[in-house]
């Protein structure tokens, strides 16, 4: 895989061109998805990917609900994840929706990025023109990190160019923010179409390609991040250019987090284990890394009395 | 010519309302009274013993939320289904206890009967150990008892089955959950109970039992941050006893200390207060 589609010849070379990637064997990807999750990782590894997983948290409240307090207390716990020990390192970002992009900002300052989910998230179904707007008031307001989701609806009609090009419009006006694109695999339906979407993302011009919105059942699952990293790892071999890779949802506990690093490690390779190119979008697992820290601190297991409620 | 295979029971851990082996893989020999094997027991480690920690804990919310009198009934249901398995538990803690057949059956009423009496204190105990208190002002004031959350108990070494329940029972029937380290000895009875209990309407993780050695296991149960106190009746060995309690005093714990006495007497309300702590609420008097 050497060629790409350069964007002008055409719907049809693009189709062919993304129907030409090879296809995903589903049962070799679980195997080896668990055959990977069930490495033994001994006490001094799993303190240092404890805390490289924290490092990689988008720490994310995307509720009807969210206030502007709670946006607050979100983004002072990315700051200094454990009050009360400064050697916890902060996480990667807070990532909000776009409304909320400067209230995080004001609080974050330069310390931790501010990501917004955009482009009528998390369905996607609105004008391009609406999420363009959507785009540039989040950037507006502080938004170092765009997180938009792709027209589902488009890609699985076969209608790729028209996926590409909003990708394409919607990195124009993010004036120089990072882009993730957000396939959303569990409406993919296969995993031939995860792997034609993270080529088609990537082609189009996206910094990271992110599993899920955290709202559609299943999130990220490892077999699936397993695909989305080959791409990534492909894509490299082919351009040079390394793009960052996010699963989101449904990660829960320090034991899932560490299996991912494993996979990172073992597909992706070590250049990829730093918050540059990986991010876990989680809200509870990051609780669960600071009780797992704890527990190897001060040898007893902790609870969740003693974290942070966010 | 009787030539069948009998079907051996392979004896496990009981937390989340399953069965699952040890996460180690060990088993340990459980030895009748006259020293002959019995059968293999799970081996539970400290893993195993942080797995039940978190079932009792995601247990216990939905378990105290539910009316005393529906927690009562289920309490009752037990009671019901230890009735049908009477056989089963007389030839265990015979074989176990090395009691003979008269006395395993005294021993296997007073359990049931045990059973019963702590079920009908669901909906009473709120009275009796709630209060109406006087205040200088135009204010109702009231004491209540709430549940302290995940208890983790030692049940008594020498009482198999009788002492297993007078422990078990007073924890969760006022809406705690509880991880139990069954007699490391005599581990039998308190898996056939766990059966009883995955049979009768019990939520998950309510009742979480682990065999194996309370030396290995009980320090990390005594340590663990989300355990909010320590039933340490049946710890037999005194400086088990005192490196649990210390363990327990880096944490907000209440310990009850060790009394492994004869648990054929009046158990009293002693254990059903052990387990609760009072909540005093102030509301102003209406007109």
């Amino acid at each position: 895989m050497t060629t790409t589609w350069d964007g002008r010849t055409g719907a049809t070379a693009l189709r062919q061109f993304l129907h030409a990637l090879p296809g995903v064997d589903e049962v070799g990807a679980h195997g080896r998805a668990a055959m990977l999750s069930s490495r033994s990782i001994k006490a001094d590894a799993k303190r240092r990917a404890i805390d490289l997983a924290i490092s990689m948290v988008d720490l994310t409240t995307l509720e009807g609900a969210d206030t502007p307090g709670k946006v607050r207390a979100l983004s002072n716990k990315a700051l200094r994840p454990d009050p009360l020990d400064i050697s916890v390192p902060s996480a990667a970002c807070v990532c909000v929706y776009s409304d909320m992009a400067g209230i995080a900002r004001e609080v974050v300052g330069d310390a931790v990025h501010v990501a917004a989910v955009a482009t009528a998230f998390p369905s996607g179904r609105a004008a391009l023109a609406v999420k363009q707007a959507d785009t540039q008031d989040a950037v507006q307001r502080g938004a170092d990190e765009i997180d938009m989701v792709i027209d589902r609806g488009a890609f699985l009609a076969g209608d790729y160019a028209k996926v590409f090009n909003e990708i394409v419009d919607i990195k124009q006006v993010c004036a120089g923010a990072h882009l993730k694109v957000i396939l959303e695999t569990g409406e993919l339906a296969t995993y031939d179409n995860v792997r034609r979407a993270s080529w088609l993302a990537m082609m189009a011009g996206a910094d990271f390609i992110k599993t899920s919105t955290g709202k559609i059942a299943p999130a990220a699952t490892l077999p699936v991040t397993l695909v989305m990293l080959e791409a990534v790892r492909d894509w490299y071999l082919a351009t040079g250019v390394r793009i960052g890779v996010k699963p989101a949802g449904g990660i829960r506990t320090a034991k899932d987090a560490i299996r991912y690093l494993v996979m990172v490690n073992e597909t992706a390779g070590p250049e990829w284990l730093t918050p540059d190119l990986f991010r876990f979008g989680a809200s509870g697992l990051l609780n669960d890394l600071l009780m797992q820290r704890q527990r190897m601190s001060t040898g007893h297991y902790s609870g969740p009395d003693y974290v942070t409620i966010d | 010519m009787d030539d069948r295979v009998e079907v051996r029971k392979t004896y496990k851990l009981f937390i989340n309302g399953v069965f699952p082996r040890s996460e180690s893989g060990r088993t340990y020999p459980a030895l009748d009274s006259k020293g002959k094997l019995l059968a293999h027991a799970a081996l539970a480690s400290r893993k195993d013993a942080r797995d039940a920690v978190l079932a009792a804990r995601a247990a216990q919310p939905g378990w105290a939320a539910r009316d005393a009198y529906s927690r009562g009934q289920i309490l009752y249901r037990i009671a019901e289904m230890l009735e049908g398995r009477r056989d089963q538990f007389e030839t265990e803690i015979t074989r176990c206890e090395g009691l003979s057949a008269r006395r395993a059956t005294g021993v296997v009423n007073a359990t049931i009967d045990r059973w019963v009496w702590y079920a009908g204190w669901a909906d009473k105990i709120t009275q009796v150990l709630g209060s109406s208190n006087q205040v200088s002002g135009p204010y109702f004031n009231f004491s209540v008892p709430t549940p302290t959350g995940v208890v983790a108990a030692v049940a008594p070494a020498r009482s198999s089955l009788l002492g297993l329940v007078s422990v078990i029972a007073p924890i969760i029937v006022t809406g705690n959950t509880v991880v139990c380290l069954a007699a490391p000895e005599k581990p039998l009875p308190a898996i056939s109970l766990a059966e009883v209990l995955a049979t009768s309407d019990l939520p998950a993780g309510v009742v979480n039992i682990l065999t194996g050695q309370p030396h290995t296991v009980g320090p990390w149960l005594a340590e663990h941050a989300d355990v909010n106190a320590l039933d340490l009746s049946g710890v037999d060995d005194d400086s088990l006893a005192t490196e649990m309690a210390v363990g327990a005093a880096g944490t907000i714990k209440y310990a009850l200390p060790p009394c492994d006495s004869d648990w054929t007497l009046d158990p009293g309300l002693g254990r059903l207060s052990a387990f609760m702590n009072t909540t005093t609420v102030w509301h102003p008097q209406g007109r």
